[in-house]
C-alpha cells in the first residue's frame, strides 16, 4: 500500500514541480512503459529504480551543467505499440528529449523506428531512445539507428554467454526452448538453435516453441509436454506473469533440471518461485547483485530499500542509463543538443556501478558488459528480492560478453 | 494414450475452474439480463482476500472467509449500486458493472501494490496425489476438482431441489407475478447476485496459488468468461458446465499436441510454397496449435454465434 501511495503523491508532486515554471530547466526523461495491466508490476518497478537512480547518482551530486536536475516523466503505454507512439508523440510535445523504454521489444521496434522517422524530418526537436531492456538483436543489428541506444545485453548476447555455460555441462543433453510468441521470443528461440548448434552439435533440441504472449492462463500442458520430451534443461525468454507461471507449473509437475531464463527475478516473481525454485531457476543477466560487487553497490542498494522497503534494485542497469547519460551531456556540454549527447555516448567507457567496466560500441549502440548466470537461491545473499528471503546469487560470469560479437547495422550518422 | 489421461484431467482442472466463474456470471445474466463486466474483478478480490487472511490465519480459514466475503461485497454493490441504476435500462447497468471492473483493479493496485503477491498451495496439499506414466497430477488439482464439483452439485441442488430454488427460477421468468405472490423479489436479486460474485470468490481462493495473484488476473480470464457463457447458451447453469469443459479441453489439448497448420492443409490439397519465408502466407503456413491454443475458445465463440445464436444450451438469442 506504502508503494502505490508513494508512487500517486511522487506522480502529484511531479506535475506541482513541472507546473512551477522556475525548473523547468530540468532534463526530462520521459519513461514510457507498462504501468497498468498483466505487465504492471514489472513496469513500476523500472520506474522508481529510475526515479532512485536519477536522484541519488545525478541530482544528489548537483546535477549536470549548470545544475540540470533529472527528472523521469512516466507515461503508462500498456505494452502497446500504438498507445506507445501516442505517448511518444505526447512527451515530444512536452519539450522532452530522452526517452526510456524496456518492456516488449515489439514496442521498441515502433519507437525507434518512430523516433528514426520524427528526428529526420524535425531537426529542432530530436529525440535519444535510452532502450535500457528490449533485447531483440535486431534492434542493434538491421533495424538499428544513431537514436537508438541499447543498455542491455541483447538476446543474442545473452545466449551466446549462457550456452558457453551449458556448452560446459555434461549432464545436458536435451534442451527444450519455450518462449512468448512475438519478435524477442523468436530472436531468443533461433539465437538457441544457433549457439548450441555452434558449441554442442549434440545436444538435443526436443521442443522449440511459442505462445501467445500475456494470454495463457495455465501453463500445466507446456510443463508436461517438457516433461515427456525428457528434457534436461529448459531455456526461456518469458516474462512477467508468463514468466512465473511458467516456472510455478514446471517446478510443480516436478521438472528437476535447471530452467534458463531471462527475466525471473524480482516484481514479486522471486518472492512467488520461493523455495519450491532454489537450485532450479537461473537467470542470465548483467549486473551483480550478490555477493555485491563493491562497497559503493552495497551502499546504493540498501539506500534504495531504506528509501523502498517494497523495491528491488532488479534492472541494475538503469544505475548505467543514468551515469551514462549525464555523462554524455556533461561531455557534450548541453543537454538539448542531443546529437552531441548521442556522439558522446558512443564509443564511450563507464565503471559499473555492479562491477566491471562497460563500453558503448560506436558500430550498433549495443552496450558491452559483463553477463552473469544467477541462480536463484536463499543462501549467501547479502540483499534478497521481494523481502522473501530469497535472490540470485552469481554463478558464472562471461566477461565483457559479445565484444567481437558481429553486427550487420549500418548506420547513418546525422 | 497415458498422456491423454493427464491432459483430459488437466482440462477438467481449467474447465471446472472456468465454470465456477462462469455459473455465476450466467446465474446473474438470467436474472437481471445484464452482462457483468465486473464478474472477473470479483474473482480478482476473492483471491486477495483469501491472500489477506492467509496472511494471519492460513489457508483454509482464507477459503472459508474470503468467498462470503467477497459475496457480500457483491450483495452491497447490487443493493446499493445496481438496483438504483436498474430503473434506468441495461446500457447504464453495463456501464456501471464496466466501471466497477476499473475501480476494483485500481484498489487492488492501491491496496496490494502492482506486484505478484506471494499467495501460495497450503503445505499439506504440497504433495503429488498420483501419477500416471511419469506425469505427476499434484493433489492441490485434486482438491480443485473436488471443491467445484461440490459446488456445482450443491449449487444444481439448490436451484432444482429446494424451496428458494424454486422462488428462484420463477422470479427469472415472471418477477411480477413472484412479487404478487408476497416474494421479496429485489432481495433475491440481491442474494443471487451476492451467491453469484461469491463463487467467482471462490474460484479466486483456489485458483490464486496455481494461475498467480496480480492486479492483472482478472483481465487474463476476463473474455474467455464470456466467451464460455456465450458458447454454452446465455443463462444455462449446464451449457456453462458444458461450455467450461470444452474450452478446457480444447486448450489443453491443443497446447498439448503440435498440430501443425502444414499438415492441415497438405491434407486438404493445398501444396507447401516453396520457399516458405517468401511467402505472403508463411505465417499461416508456420502455425502451431500451442501457440494459438488460447485464442481457439473465440473462434469456438464466432462458429457458435454464426450457426446457433442462442449457444448450446440456451433458450433465447444473444
Amino acid at each position: 500500500m506504502r508503494k502505490s501511495m508513494k508512487l500517486g503523491l511522487g506522480a502529484v508532486l511531479a506535475l506541482t514541480v513541472g507546473a512551477g515554471a522556475a525548473l523547468a530547466d530540468n532534463i526530462k526523461i520521459a519513461y514510457i512503459d507498462p504501468l497498468s495491466g498483466p505487465f504492471a508490476s514489472t513496469g513500476s518497478n523500472g520506474l522508481t529504480q529510475y526515479q532512485f537512480a536519477a536522484e541519488r547518482l545525478v541530482n544528489e551530486a548537483g546535477g549536470v551543467l549548470d545544475g540540470q536536475m533529472f527528472e523521469i516523466v512516466p507515461f503508462d503505454n500498456k505494452v502497446s505499440p500504438k498507445e506507445s507512439l501516442i505517448q511518444l508523440q505526447v512527451a515530444i510535445d512536452q519539450g522532452i528529449r530522452y526517452i526510456a523504454q524496456g518492456n516488449s521489444s515489439g514496442v521498441a521496434h515502433a519507437l525507434t523506428e518512430a523516433i528514426d522517422k520524427h528526428n529526420r524530418r524535425n531537426p529542432d526537436s530530436r529525440v535519444l531512445f535510452l532502450n535500457y531492456s528490449a533485447v531483440d538483436p535486431a534492434l542493434t543489428n538491421d533495424d538499428c539507428n544513431f537514436w537508438h541506444f541499447r543498455f542491455d545485453a541483447n538476446a543474442d548476447i545473452k545466449m551466446d554467454a549462457l550456452t558457453d555455460v551449458i556448452a560446459k555441462n555434461d549432464a545436458i543433453k536435451k534442451v527444450y526452448v519455450i518462449g512468448q510468441d512475438y519478435s524477442f521470443g523468436k530472436a531468443v528461440a533461433a539465437a538457441t538453435v544457433r549457439f548450441l548448434g555452434e558449441k554442442r552439435p549434440d545436444i538435443e533440441i526436443v521442443g522449440n516453441e511459442l505462445h501467445p504472449i500475456g494470454k495463457v492462463k495455465d501453463f500445466t500442458p507446456y510443463a508436461r509436454k517438457i516433461v515427456a520430451a525428457e528434457s534436461d534443461a529448459v531455456i526461456t525468454g518469458n516474462w512477467g506473469a508468463d514468466m512465473l507461471n511458467l516456472g510455478k507449473s514446471l517446478v510443480e509437475n516436478d521438472f528437476a533440471g535447471p530452467v534458463y531464463t531471462y527475466y525471473a527475478a524480482g516484481s514479486g516473481i522471486t518472492a512467488a518461485i520461493g523455495e519450491s525454485g532454489k537450485g532450479t531457476i537461473r537467470l542470465v543477466a548483467q549486473g551483480q547483485i550478490n555477493p555485491p560487487p563493491s562497497e559503493e553497490a552495497a551502499e546504493y542498494y540498501r539506500a534504495f530499500e531504506a528509501k523502498y522497503p517494497d523495491g528491488n534494485v532488479d534492472q541494475s542497469r538503469i544505475t548505467n542509463v543514468i551515469g551514462m547519460l549525464a555523462e554524455a551531456i556533461k561531455t557534450a556540454g548541453s543537454a538539448t543538443d542531443v546529437v552531441a549527447v548521442g556522439k558522446a555516448l558512443e564509443g564511450m567507457e563507464y565503471d559499473d556501478l555492479w562491477g566491471g567496466k562497460v563500453y558503448m560500441r560506436p558500430q550498433d549502440h549495443q552496450l558491452i558488459q559483463d553477463v552473469h548466470i544467477h541462480v536463484h537461491t536463499d543462501e549467501g545473499l547479502t540483499f534478497d528480492y521481494d523481502k522473501s528471503g530469497f535472490g540470485v546469487l552469481v554463478e558464472d560470469t562471461i566477461e565483457m560478453a559479445g565484444m567481437d560479437s558481429p553486427t550487420t547495422c549500418k548506420m547513418k550518422r546525422p | 494414450m497415458d498422456l491423454i489421461l493427464v491432459n483430459l484431467i488437466d482440462g477438467l482442472v481449467t474447465g471446472l475452474l472456468l465454470f465456477m466463474l462462469s455459473a455465476g456470471l450466467t446465474l446473474i445474466f438470467s436474472m437481471m439480463g445484464v452482462l457483468n463486466f465486473a464478474h472477473a474483478s470479483f474473482y480478482m478480490l476473492g483471491a486477495y482476500f483469501a491472500y489477506q487472511v492467509s496472511v494471519y490465519l492460513g489457508f483454509w480459514m482464507g477459503l472459508l472467509i474470503a468467498p462470503p466475503a467477497v459475496g457480500l461485497v457483491g450483495a452491497m454493490i447490487e443493493r446499493y449500486g445496481l438496483r438504483r441504476v436498474h430503473q434506468y435500462g441495461h446500457v447504464p447497468e453495463l456501464i456501471f458493472t464496466f466501471g466497477l471492473a476499473l475501480l476494483i483493479e485500481e484498489a487492488v493496485q492501491f491496496i496490494w501494490g502492482k506486484d505478484q503477491i506471494a499467495y501460495n498451495i497450503p503445505e499439506v496439499l504440497q504433495f503429488t496425489a498420483f501419477s500416471i506414466a511419469g506425469n505427476s497430477i499434484p493433489a492441490y488439482k485434486v482438491f480443485m476438482i473436488f471443491i467445484s464439483v461440490a459446488i456445482f452439485l450443491a449449487l444444481l441442488f439448490v436451484l432444482t431441489r429446494t424451496r428458494v430454488g424454486m422462488i428462484i427460477q420463477a422470479a427469472l421468468s415472471y418477477p411480477r407475478t413472484v412479487e404478487a405472490l408476497g416474494h421479496n423479489v429485489p432481495l433475491i436479486f440481491m442474494g443471487v447476485f451476492g451467491v453469484g460474485t461469491g463463487l467467482a470468490g471462490v474460484a479466486g481462493v483456489i485458483a490464486g496459488p496455481v494461475l498467480s495473484t496480480f492486479p492483472g488476473m482478472a483481465v487474463v480470464l476476463g473474455s474467455i468468461v464470456f466467451v464460455t457463457i456465450v458458447i454454452g447458451g446465455l443463462g444455462s447453469l449446464w451449457g456453462a458446465l458444458v461450455a467450461s469443459l470444452l474450452i478446457g479441453w480444447i486448450t489443453t489439448f491443443a497446447k498439448s499436441y503440435n498440430l501443425r497448420m502444414e499438415d492441415l492443409l497438405t491434407g486438404i490439397g493445398f501444396s507447401r510454397p516453396e520457399p516458405i519465408w517468401d511467402s505472403a502466407w508463411a505465417d499461416l503456413w508456420t502455425l502451431t496449435s500451442p501457440q494459438i491454443a488460447d485464442i481457439l475458445p473465440y473462434l469456438l465463440m464466432i462458429l457458435i454465434l454464426a450457426f446457433r445464436p442462442y449457444g448450446l444450451f440456451g433458450k433465447r438469442d444473444v
